[in-house]
């Protein structure tokens, strides 16, 4: 039992960095209705930038800070360089820029600061937390500001109008439009919110994992991972599948004989792989209903 | 009465396929205009031309002002609410949240909230339903959503795009005439595009009949619902 219960602490710690992850997601989704495949890298590359400030001597809030606003102009910048011109394109043409992106940001961040393994520091801190060696003071600081992150998103869109406006936008492009809703602004400030939120997610992960351009690989699996099983419609949803991916990985590392380190990571898949089988929608995302 | 809408040579396609040859028509501050017209005829075009929603030519004055080439959004913001085919609704969110949407745009957002009430005292059965997703309303509410919707922007120029299609004669009824009450009570001015041609001729100050992206005949709606000839080539009744 005691040992049940250290497991799924270490697995809530795990999962926080998931869940982090999963909102980013998951906020993209919303706003263009697809998943970003260089989500990943663009937290990372973030990231970097927040190390390169922090090397100069910048104070590490005031670096964060700077990282987050560079990163939301970074995000609105890609959306209107890199997607507009291709808005009308079939998905698959997105797909294609999205792996493009993806490779070409790994690649800059490795010419840019090379692939070393680099440490990065915490804001809050590495020690044990409630006396638990499972779980330190900066993964607590993970889950705090996740939920926090959360509980802001939630506000956005559910009770100003630019966050309804959004909604909106990602959902009927078209009557959206009619009703005088500029479309293509709203997706670029969704690619903003959700550049902005990966730079957050990815300043709290570096510390655990540490800081490379292939940081993100298997973390963004984990993420999407996370986001399906919650829902990629329910950003709290997301948050608390994050939080189970994490849970059930390290469950089934412990309890599962076969499972060991090398086998973790099939385990994101086969989350992915039964939920879209058994629960589409995920298990907190609102099943769309409509009358034909 | 002064032209709040004037539409001069309005050419209109999709890709090399040209749809529209040339309309010209007007509606006044206030009034109902009705296009009829069978499949085919350029109705929905023209309702797209004027929100730019499709590549135009010629000339589209809205209180003087030639908006051909703005976009959708843009010409929203001037007041133009058109209710397109299949009646736009936003079918994953609630009906309150379609109406805010309908708004959205709007600089006076302090009267938004005594807007919904009102709207809600149009229609009764939307309270009802206002917390439900939208998809889920019956067709008839949807399209009464829709008109409110539409309503909430305080526009200066509503568009509907067969607003009786696909639902049932009683349900059709009830909306011409709430129709009917909106151009008398609020001096809506409408421009409706409709196969029922019945329905909205009763309605309507002035008629243009299409046919094959040109108009074959033009005037008051009474005149040309009473013209035999017209009544059983074109409008089939």
């Amino acid at each position: 039992m005691e040992l049940l219960f250290q497991q799924i602490l270490a697995g809530i710690s795990t999962g926080a960095i998931y869940a982090c992850m999963a909102l980013a997601v998951v906020m993209i989704y919303q706003a263009i209705d697809h998943l970003n495949f260089a989500q990943g890298e663009m937290a990372m590359f973030s990231t970097f930038i927040a190390w390169q400030l922090i090397e100069k001597g910048v104070p590490y809030w005031l670096a964060f800070l700077i990282t987050v606003v560079v990163s939301f102009i970074g995000g609105v910048a890609i959306e209107r360089i890199v997607f507009k011109p291709i808005e009308h394109a079939p998905v698959l043409s997105h797909v294609v820029i999205f792996i493009a992106l993806y490779s070409v940001i790994n690649s800059m961040a490795g010419f840019i600061w090379d692939f070393t393994v680099k440490s990065f520091p915490s804001p809050f801190g590495s020690s044990p937390l409630f006396g638990s060696t499972l779980i330190s003071s900066h993964q607590g600081g993970m889950v705090a500001v996740t939920l926090g992150l959360l509980l802001l998103l939630y506000l956005f869109f559910s009770y100003t109008s630019v966050g309804l406006a959004m909604r909106a936008a990602a959902a009927n492009p078209a009557s959206a439009r009619l009703v005088g809703i500029r479309v293509s602004w709203m997706t670029a400030l969704g690619w903003g919110m959700a550049a902005a939120i990966g730079s957050i997610a990815g300043m709290l992960i570096a510390p655990v994992v540490f800081l490379e351009p292939n940081m993100m690989i298997s973390i963004l699996l984990y993420g999407f991972a996370g986001a399906v099983l919650g829902g990629l419609t329910s950003p709290g949803g997301a948050v608390l599948g994050g939080f189970a991916v994490g849970v059930i990985e390290n469950l089934a590392g412990t309890y599962i004989p076969v499972i060991g380190a090398e086998l973790k990571l099939p385990i994101a898949l086969v989350v992915i792989v039964v939920v879209l089988v058994f629960k589409p929608a995920g298990l907190f995302g609102r099943v769309v209903v409509s009358r034909v | 009465m002064t032209k709040l809408l004037e539409v001069k040579g309005l050419t209109a396609g999709y890709g090399q396929v040209r749809v529209l040859h040339g309309l010209d028509f007007s509606l006044d501050e206030g009034g109902v205009t009705t296009l009829l017209g069978a499949n085919g005829a350029g109705k929905t075009t023209t309702l797209r031309a004027i929100c730019g929603m499709v590549k135009a030519g010629g000339e589209i004055l809205f209180e003087g002002k030639n908006i051909l080439g703005k976009s959708t959004e843009d010409v929203a913001r001037l007041g133009v609410a058109h209710i397109p085919e299949g009646r736009g609704t936003f079918t994953r969110m609630t009906t309150e949240e379609n109406l805010l949407l309908g708004a959205i745009s709007r600089k006076d957002q302090k009267n938004v909230q005594k807007d919904i009430d009102k709207m809600y005292d149009h229609f009764p059965r939307l309270k009802q339903r206002r917390l439900q997703q939208a998809g889920t309303l019956s067709g008839g509410e949807q399209q009464m959503l829709a008109i409110a919707r539409a309503l909430m922007l305080r526009p200066r120029l509503m568009l509907l795009d067969e607003p009786s299609f696909g639902l049932a004669p009683l349900v059709v009824k009830e909306m011409f005439e709430i129709l009917t009450a909106l151009n008398k009570e609020e001096n809506a001015s409408m421009l409706i595009v409709e196969q029922n041609a019945a329905l909205a001729l009763g309605i309507a100050d002035d008629a243009y009949l299409l046919e094959t992206g040109s108009i074959v005949m033009s005037g008051p709606a009474k005149q040309i619902g009473a013209d035999e000839n017209v009544r059983r080539s074109y409008l089939g009744y």
